[in-house]
């Protein structure tokens, strides 16, 4: 999970999936803006067929909460 | 769920092929993602590496602007990523948000400063009219009309302004209406309701629109209502991030600006290439025959009823449609001219290839023949490996990719952007008439492409007659003067000429030709021997007038036909050679005699007439 969040940030910012870890976050990557935030969401939705709650959108921090955030709506073992 | 190992194959190839320095492979794996995986993700990917390929792809450079009431950034990178895979390589300016009155307004502002090739103007009747959006069931009819009449002046204004800046093209979203009426059922009664408000201020757009030169409208409602006013529109998207359209229709919305961004950057196709087995008739034309295809109001030949008159009527925008079928061209002629459920006849195809060659090649060849490139092509065939054949061959070919179920390969015709049009001419809607009449003429002019072409432009009659006292003469001359073309060089005075006519067992023929260009005369003499079984030709020989123009199987075939009717079983002719008759060495092999007897002066030749026959020319009229 946490690899498929990785590498759709990576497509979407255009930054090598090297440079992203579980920290990521709009604090420490200049790329990652409010459109580019709002392409992540549109992006999860599409790829894990879900619907983002404005309150789920808020908890998705970094990386790493996104992964969290996802797993938790697919009840899938992290991978 | 996460990308399928294809997907990430296909990622890492374009790659590779990228680093490879092998652009066109490079790209043909970037269209395949993107036919797999179109969305969000892939179109990031896409325009990353396809901006990589800047430079090293003919790609068309195209600056578009995009003034917006509404979020649209996440429709722009699938807008590129389908627009590079067509060929054109967009450079989009996205208006600050709401601020496209004052863009379109100022003559200084970054919209006129970006210098666009076109400019799209999307604004919501929520934004445009919230008055008539949110408030319809409160206004009074005078409030109504003057809304109507606010919404329609800053259209023009707009549009006007816009026109005295800028050469650009400009395309404006039209108002959509709510997904319900405000006022229920009661709107689509008598009297006028929102949504006639809202088209009412439609109609003043497209009015203003018209006075201009390259201004276009977008029927935005028409593509809303298409897709389903219910699920267009993204609730919850809007109040969070003021992004009114669902997710999966933000693809929608950038092809629908590709249909016109296409005819506008001038990628489009003007010819239809078409197979015809599974493609045009449900069946194989050579093996289920004409009572076994499937082609008729009924299922399931309706549905290939439905893509012919969606093929027809690109014809009425000025493409033309041409035939690449592997098949017999007798079958599949017959089936073109005499099956009753044919909507197209032949006469609507501008070039026909029917013959068992490689598909690449062929279209090649119909490119060549109406005079243009291979990129003005599209292609439409049911077997997903001629499809691909054709792709590798010919990238620059637009290739319609037909799903299994024929009853959807009437929209994909409809569907392919590369057939849009923004204007119709008078000449566009004949243009396959005038294409064919154009043909006729500068054939006639520039020298003809085919012999048979010549030949049937000729329009040769000829007459084949025994030797009368009127033409005696003539005859005799013929056999006196005649070197070239003639296989024995037998020579006969008149009185020669007389006594065999009347011999029993012989003829004497002669053959007049008139053509286009005049009237010929008596251009050819067959004098012939019957023995028991066989008849032998004595002389046969032809002025030189008409050399090469098949007047001469015209003949021979009268001859063979004569002699099996009167039941002789072979056809002799002996082929005496001299310094001067050389073009006529190979005659009797050209038509299927074999030699039977051979010495250093002469050579026999036979042709059996219970196997073979020779046909006399299609384009010959003979009596």
């Amino acid at each position: 999970m946490y690899e498929q969040v990785r590498s759709i940030v990576s497509d979407l910012l255009r930054i090598p999936a090297d440079q992203i870890s579980a920290a990521s976050s709009p604090e420490n990557i200049e790329a990652w803006d409010s459109v580019q935030h709002l392409n992540l969401v549109l992006a999860l939705e599409e790829k894990f067929s879900l619907q983002l709650s404005p309150e789920e959108i808020d908890e998705m921090k970094t990386v790493g909460d996104i992964a969290h955030l996802v797993e938790g709506k697919l009840q899938v073992p992290p991978s | 769920m996460t990308s399928d190992p294809k997907g990430i194959d296909l990622r890492s190839e374009a790659d590779r092929m990228i680093s490879a320095g092998s652009e066109a492979l490079a790209s043909e794996c970037l269209a395949e993602l993107w036919r797999k995986e179109a969305g969000g993700v892939a179109a990031a990917f896409l325009v990353s590496r396809f901006e990589q390929l800047r430079g090293k792809l003919p790609l068309i450079p195209y600056r578009l602007a995009v003034l917006r009431s509404f979020t649209a950034e996440p429709a722009i990178p699938l807008l590129r990523a389908e627009a590079f895979v067509r060929g054109i390589d967009l450079i989009v300016q996205l208006g600050d948000f709401n601020a496209y009155p004052q863009d379109i307004l100022d003559p200084d502002s970054s919209l006129y400063r970006f210098a666009p090739d076109a400019v799209i103007l999307a604004v919501q009747t929520i934004d445009l009219a919230p008055d008539l959006w949110h408030q319809y069931a409160d206004l009074a009819p005078q409030a109504v009309s003057s809304a109507i009449q606010r919404v329609s002046d800053s259209f023009r204004q707009w549009i006007r302004a816009f026109r005295e800046h800028s050469s650009a093209a400009l395309l404006v979203h039209s108002l959509e209406l709510p997904a319900r009426p405000l006022t229920g059922i009661l709107d689509a009664q008598q009297g006028g309701g929102q949504a006639t408000a809202i088209y009412e201020i439609n109609r003043a757009l497209r009015q203003s629109a018209a006075e201009h030169r390259g201004v276009y409208v977008l029927d935005y409602d028409g593509l809303v209502a298409r897709h389903g006013r219910l699920r267009w529109h993204d609730q919850r998207k809007w109040l969070l991030a003021r992004m009114p359209i669902a997710a999966n229709h933000l693809i929608d919305l950038a092809r629908e600006w590709l249909r016109f961004l296409i005819p506008l950057s001038g990628k489009t196709a003007k010819v239809l290439v078409t197979d015809l087995d599974n493609t045009m008739w449900g069946g194989v034309i050579g093996e289920d025959g004409m009572t076994g295809i499937k082609l008729s109001p009924e299922y399931p030949g309706a549905a290939f009823q439905s893509v012919q008159r969606a093929m027809l009527d690109l014809t009425r925008r000025g493409i033309l449609l041409a035939i690449c079928s592997k098949n017999n061209p007798e079958d599949a002629m017959e089936a073109l001219q005499n099956h009753p459920g044919m909507i197209l006849r032949p006469k609507d195809f501008s070039a026909v290839r029917i013959n068992w060659g490689d598909k690449a090649q062929n279209l090649r060849e119909i490119a060549s023949e109406l005079n243009v490139g291979t990129d003005a092509l599209a292609f439409l065939d049911d077997n997903p490996v001629e499809r691909e054949q054709v792709r590798v061959a010919l990238p620059e070919v637009t290739i319609l990719d037909l799903p299994e179920n024929p009853l959807a390969y009437a929209s994909v015709v409809q569907d392919c952007p590369a057939f849009e049009r923004l204007a119709l001419s008078s000449e566009d809607q004949q243009r396959t008439t005038l294409y064919a009449a154009q043909r006729d003429r500068s054939r006639a002019e520039q020298g003809l492409q085919s012999k048979e072409d010549f030949f049937r432009y000729l329009d040769q009659e000829a007459e084949v007659a025994p030797v009368s006292p009127a033409t005696l003469a003539r005859v005799a001359q013929l056999t006196q003067k005649t070197n070239q073309f003639n296989l024995t060089s037998r020579r006969y005075t008149e009185q020669q000429i007389a006594d065999i006519a009347a011999r029993p067992g012989w003829q004497v023929l002669s053959i007049t030709v008139h053509d286009r260009f005049g009237d010929h005369g008596l251009v050819g003499v067959a004098i012939t021997r019957d023995d028991d079984e066989t008849c032998e030709i004595e002389t046969f020989l032809l002025s030189c007038r008409v050399i090469g123009r098949t007047v001469e199987t015209a003949l021979l075939a009268h001859l063979a036909h004569g002699a099996a009717s009167r039941g002789r079983k072979q056809l002799l002719g002996w082929f005496i050679p001299t310094k001067k008759n050389a073009p006529a060495s190979e005659f009797y092999r050209q038509h299927g005699f074999e030699v039977s007897r051979q010495n250093d002066d002469a050579s026999l030749w036979s042709l059996d007439l219970t196997r073979r026959m020779i046909d006399s020319p299609e384009w010959i009229k003979v009596s």
